[in-house]
């Protein structure tokens, strides 16, 4: 299949999972062409990364997901090894410019470059040496992964904005708040924004390292822990991806029970977020009413699959919980209880004039941007944009079991912190909605199959998760191990939009328009 | 407004006993609050750091301040500034990018200072254990007066450890 009429060749991949394509670019050339028609058919830039395939190819290997309707196209690009030199391909970040943080990552951690001007460092804040890659197969360390490096913080230039009276503030690593570390650099005039200028990489820990050898199993405990907010999402785009690549198809019953985690997931974070939200618009009572809510929420979890945040519970192969028919009504009986308490508190927050006031024009983006973006998720929505990975669209049949759901995608134009508390409230209870309609029309059978890996295989899933899209790509190497897996979360994309939220916006209104993204460090760190 | 104040009025007082398992039945939260206020002779601030965390423990961490576990309302409270903490309260595993961090954060805590490890990352390094971008364990980074393993771990754990963490210093 070809799309766009451009001259390369994909192949759909198999399994029950989202629409995957896959093709290959036979130049850089080819590369930079695809995604400027791409860029023209209002399509995304999903994910970028890169592998070191000098052992199985001789090569090293950029990989792009690329989305457009009728879904996602993986391509990659091989480059030639030589030496100890950095392999360089064509910049994609003028195109997209999402690209940017991606390709220094990648540039960190496989040791292949762009040919772009911007060159800084992303996650290598000087905890190791700039010539040592450490997702090359070579990159070892006499104590063993590496851990021997003396760390040394560099320096980070900071885009300067001049003029009278404009001044920096910065904040972070360690934030105020009980949240995860990352820094932000605020170029002001009195207390209006003009810039703001992220710096993260500081929850690195060396995930994709870890991948590397591992077999399925101790696979999936690592993806679960990549961003723990989103635990279920990145379980099964991962088990979508593995599944994929041994040709494994997960019985019915598992893919409506991993539905059920999934949205069960999206409900306890939109309900802390609101929660938050309010709080940070000193609205205490929110707080506390979204967080007792929550509390319950993750309760049943704990009670119905033994977690609160049902951690472990997606595999590879399907899922190892089993809801009776006590636990799923016990879901129904509870969706209705949270359904009328959250109506309740929506029209406490809707007439509350001061929370409005809060909420309403500020950090707001348009539907323009966060196409230029590659926005996905909530905050895409948020916008107007129709983008909702469960969801039938032109050209699009979303995976079981959402096909047969009829997921009804929620958007609002409005762009602002108003918009995205309006788009969890109504995703809220479209997921009440579709959790009843699982908990009732289970299927019957079998919750797992056996998996075994595929020598020298790949898959790439992806999930809605509830803050976006997720996606992880996944390879075998020859002896069935774990040659490399990528997690990508959504937070890449909506990182660079929330620089562009609080232009012209007041620094005290920072907090609220974060929340309102409420974007994940670790998932983009790894 | 109306609706409001109906709404707490019918929301009522959440807050739940608290059964520490070392300690036989059920004891009231009240008693845990006491014995710091015994300790200390006053509140308990505490400043949450996270040192490289995947955010499931932040999550927890969050879940203490809500009606059920009420620790803020008990005078445990969560502080923006080190300097105002008698207490860190750390998450890991310790990236290397993070490092310097919290080696900050640690110096500018006055005493007692109080170090508690949270989370299996946060005790021995959990999954992502010492690597070329892991410290591993906050032990290795800062003293550690008390750990609390789990993945991550519960609220009711969090709060059993940071009692632990008062019983001390004492």
């Amino acid at each position: 299949m070809i799309f766009h009429a451009e001259p390369i060749e994909f192949v759909r991949q198999p399994g029950l999972g989202a629409a995957v394509w896959r093709g290959r670019a036979a130049d850089g050339e080819d590369l930079l062409r695809f995604a400027i028609s791409v860029h023209r058919h209002e399509g995304r830039l999903a994910a970028l990364w890169g592998s070191d395939e000098r052992l199985r190819h001789g090569a090293y290997r950029l990989h792009c997901v690329f989305a457009l309707d009728e879904g996602w196209l993986w391509l990659t690009l091989d480059l030639a090894a030589s030496g100890d030199e950095c392999p360089v391909y064509p910049d994609l970040s003028g195109i997209f410019p999402t690209a940017n943080r991606m390709q220094r990552a990648t540039r960190d951690l496989v040791g292949i470059a762009s040919d772009g001007t911007d060159q800084r460092p992303w996650l290598r804040h000087g905890g190791w040496p700039a010539d040592w890659y450490p997702l090359r197969h070579d990159a070892v360390h006499e104590s063993g992964m590496g851990a021997g490096f003396p760390n040394a913080p560099s320096d980070y230039e900071f885009v300067k904005v001049g003029g009278e009276g404009a001044h920096e503030i910065p904040v972070g690593p360690i934030h105020a708040g009980i949240i995860e570390p990352g820094h932000f650099r605020f170029s002001v005039v009195g207390e209006r924004v003009l810039r703001l200028e992220q710096r993260l990489g500081y929850q690195h820990k060396g995930v994709e390292k870890l991948f590397i050898g591992a077999d399925i199993a101790h696979g999936a405990k690592l993806v679960g822990r990549v961003s723990g907010d989103s635990t279920c999402a990145y379980a099964w785009a991962y088990a979508d991806a593995v599944e994929a690549a041994c040709q494994v198809e997960a019985p019915p019953r598992a893919l409506a029970v991993r539905a059920l985690l999934l949205e069960r997931e999206r409900v306890a974070n939109h309900l802390g977020d609101l929660g938050a939200l309010g709080n940070d618009a000193a609205f205490a009572f929110g707080l506390t009413q979204f967080f007792r809510l929550k509390e319950d929420w993750v309760r049943r979890n704990a009670t119905l699959f033994g977690h609160r945040f049902m951690m472990d519970c997606i595999v590879p192969g399907g899922v190892i919980v089993d809801p009776d028919a006590a636990a799923l009504a016990a879901i129904v009986e509870q969706c209705s209880a949270i359904e009328g308490a959250v109506k309740e508190l929506r029209e406490i927050y809707d007439e509350h004039a001061g929370l409005q006031d809060r909420f309403a024009t500020t950090g707001t983006i348009d539907s323009k941007l966060a196409r230029e973006l590659s926005l996905s998720g909530v905050a895409a929505r948020a916008t107007g944009i129709l983008l909702d990975g469960r969801a039938h669209r032109q050209g699009y049949t979303p995976p079981p079991p959402y096909a047969e759901l009829g997921v009804r995608p929620v958007t609002d134009e409005r762009g602002d912190v108003a918009a995205r508390v309006a788009v969890r409230f109504d995703e809220i209870a479209e997921s009440l909605r579709l959790l009843r309609m699982l908990a009732v029309g289970m299927a019957a059978g079998e919750t797992r199959v056996e998996i075994a890996p595929a020598a020298g295989g790949s898959g790439l899933g992806v999930i809605e998760g509830w803050r976006g899209e997720v996606l992880v790509g996944v390879q075998f190497d020859n002896d069935g191990r774990l040659a490399r897996v990528h997690p990508h979360d959504p937070s890449w994309q909506a990182w660079p939009a929330l620089e562009h939220a609080v232009m012209n916006d007041i620094v005290p209104d920072f907090p609220l328009i974060n929340k309102s993204f409420n974007l994940s460090y670790s998932g983009v760190d790894l | 407004m109306i609706p409001l104040l109906r709404h707490i009025f019918r929301t009522g007082i959440l807050t739940e006993p608290v059964s520490f398992a070392e300690d036989g039945p059920q004891r009231e939260i009240d008693r845990l609050h006491d014995e710091i206020l015994q300790i200390l002779g006053r509140a308990l601030t505490i400043r949450e750091v996270d040192a490289g965390s995947c955010n499931a423990c932040e999550l927890e961490v969050h879940a203490l301040n809500n009606p059920y576990y009420n620790l803020e309302g008990r005078g445990i409270k969560f502080v923006a500034s080190p300097r105002h903490a008698d207490m860190l309260l750390v998450t890991g595993p310790v990236t290397k990018n993070m490092e310097n961090a919290l080696r900050i954060a640690y110096d500018c805590t006055p005493d007692p200072k109080l170090v508690v490890a949270v989370g299996d990352c946060g005790c021995n390094g959990g999954v992502f254990g010492e690597s070329y971008a892991s410290c591993g364990a906050i032990g290795n980074v800062v003293g550690v007066d008390v750990r609390i393993p789990g993945c991550p771990p519960t609220p009711l754990a969090l709060m059993q450890g940071i009692l632990a963490a008062v019983r001390i210093s004492k």
